[in-house]
């Protein structure tokens, strides 16, 4: 379970999530939706530890994160993310990117890491890429295959920090598609998305932000469905 | 014009040139590791949030590319001779094209480091990557690949830079080789001609070597 309690975030005297408080349980698939600056990525980047947060608490698992003494190297194995610029690593072929986090933090060996890693690209579609170097995959592909690196090290939850945003329209399908996939498999996973449509067809809860806070969440069919406050109306009117 | 060349003396000494040439690329290549050593290690001092890393690290990139390489060879031998740490002629060469090598390394160093997007580290930390981890597996790559071709013409400098061993007595590269000849024979021109033309061809075989590397190195 991941529970946020009361967390504010601030960029110097700028304050992007100004008290947050949600959970997320496991097997839950909860969508994040809210304009640009809304703070929702910013709390995804909080959650695994990469940006400091000045109050509150965020727990993984009863771990909290921004303890002094918690071992992020460690707990950043149980929470896979998967960013807007998909961020591939430029110098590994495709099969390398994965392998490299299975190596290196898990010390699997090379063989039961690329097995590992075959699994997973296999899984998204890219089984005949492996040896292919990233900048010769389309945006869809080289997103796919960041999902791929982060579901190989088995992470029991995954972030989606609009993974989207950045395709190009004809290639969002592919990514959702395999977003489907693993959200019907049972992975928890928090997704901060611009499709609308999307979060209410795979999503059990949505959360809608607004200027740092949570305006309104609940079950895609409220939040989305049947908006009550005027900031979510107003949101999903120039969206949809 | 009354001097008449006899480039067959010369030509007679080449194995011995040769071998001088040997130890030239020796110092060079070993100041070259040492030189990338201590320039990344320069490079992330300069970037570090922690001042006393910064500063020193200033201050090394600082004398080694604003003083003259002859005076950082000279330190190495006389100077630190007079502290009573005496460096044979080779070991004074090597530490001072080294220092030398590190300072201006450093600097492209860090340029290649700022070109890496920040998103890459993240990137790999979140996947559970330390931050030593990050700088060898992710970061560093990428930044040899950046820097490779300027990191080429230091190797050259470093072995053009060699020649200076004379001035703290290095007979046995091959500017040192080169003056005993010439000592002995008082054929100056035709000696220093030949240095030139193997010093020629170590640069320009260096670069032809590291276009191979690169090639064989980085696939894209």
């Amino acid at each position: 379970m991941i529970e946020i309690e009361n967390v504010h975030k601030s960029y110097g005297s700028l304050e992007v999530i100004k008290g947050v408080t949600m959970q997320v349980e496991k097997g839950e698939v909860v969508s994040i939706i809210g304009g640009s600056g809304s703070g929702k990525s910013t709390l995804l980047q909080c959650i695994n530890g990469l940006e400091p947060i000045q109050k509150g608490h965020i727990r993984v698992d009863g771990i909290d994160v921004h303890a002094k003494g918690t071992d992020l190297n460690k707990l950043r194995r149980k929470i896979g993310i998967v960013f807007q610029q998909w961020n591939a690593f430029p110098h590994l072929n495709v099969l390398e990117n994965v392998t490299l986090a299975p190596r290196k933090v898990l010390g699997l060996s090379a063989r039961e890491a690329n097995e590992i890693a075959e699994k997973h690209l296999v899984h998204v579609g890219l089984g005949d890429k492996l040896k292919v170097m990233p900048s010769r995959l389309s945006g869809g592909q080289q997103q796919r295959m960041a999902i791929a690196r982060a579901l190989a090290m088995s992470p029991d939850y995954m972030l989606f920090d609009e993974v989207t945003s950045a395709l190009d329209p004809q290639l969002v399908g592919e990514v959702l598609d395999t977003m489907r996939m693993l959200s019907a498999e049972g992975m928890t996973m928090i997704v901060v998305t611009h499709e609308i449509r999307f979060a209410r067809e795979v999503s059990n809860r949505v959360a809608f932000f607004h200027k740092g806070l949570i305006h309104e969440i609940g079950a895609p069919e409220e939040v989305i469905g049947a908006p009550k406050k005027p900031e979510t109306i107003d949101f999903l009117k120039s969206v949809l | 014009m009354n001097y008449t060349f006899h480039w067959n003396q010369a030509l007679r000494r080449l194995p011995e040139m040769l071998d001088g040439a040997l130890v030239t690329l020796q110092v060079a290549s070993l100041a070259m590791v040492i030189g990338v050593a201590i320039g990344v290690l320069l490079a992330y001092g300069r970037l570090s949030s922690n001042r006393v890393l910064r500063t020193s690290a200033a201050a090394w990139v600082e004398t080694a590319r604003n003083t003259p390489a002859l005076f950082q060879i000279y330190f190495f031998y006389f100077g630190l001779g007079s502290f009573g740490l005496r460096l044979d002629p080779f070991m004074a060469l090597l530490a001072g094209i080294a220092f030398n090598n590190a300072g201006y390394l450093a600097e492209t160093f860090r340029g290649g480091l700022q070109a890496i997007p920040p998103s890459q580290t993240r990137a790999a930390r979140s996947l559970g990557l330390s931050a030593l981890q990050t700088s060898v597996h992710v970061v560093l790559p990428q930044m040899f690949r950046i820097v490779f071709y300027p990191m080429t013409n230091q190797m050259v400098w470093s072995i053009l830079m060699s020649s200076l061993g004379v001035i703290v007595g290095m007979t046995s590269d091959l500017t040192g080789v080169t003056q005993e000849l010439n000592a002995r024979t008082f054929r100056t021109f035709e000696f220093f001609a030949l240095a030139a033309v193997l010093y020629y061809a170590m640069a320009k075989l260096t670069i032809l070597a590291a276009r191979l590397i690169g090639w064989r190195l980085f696939r894209t």
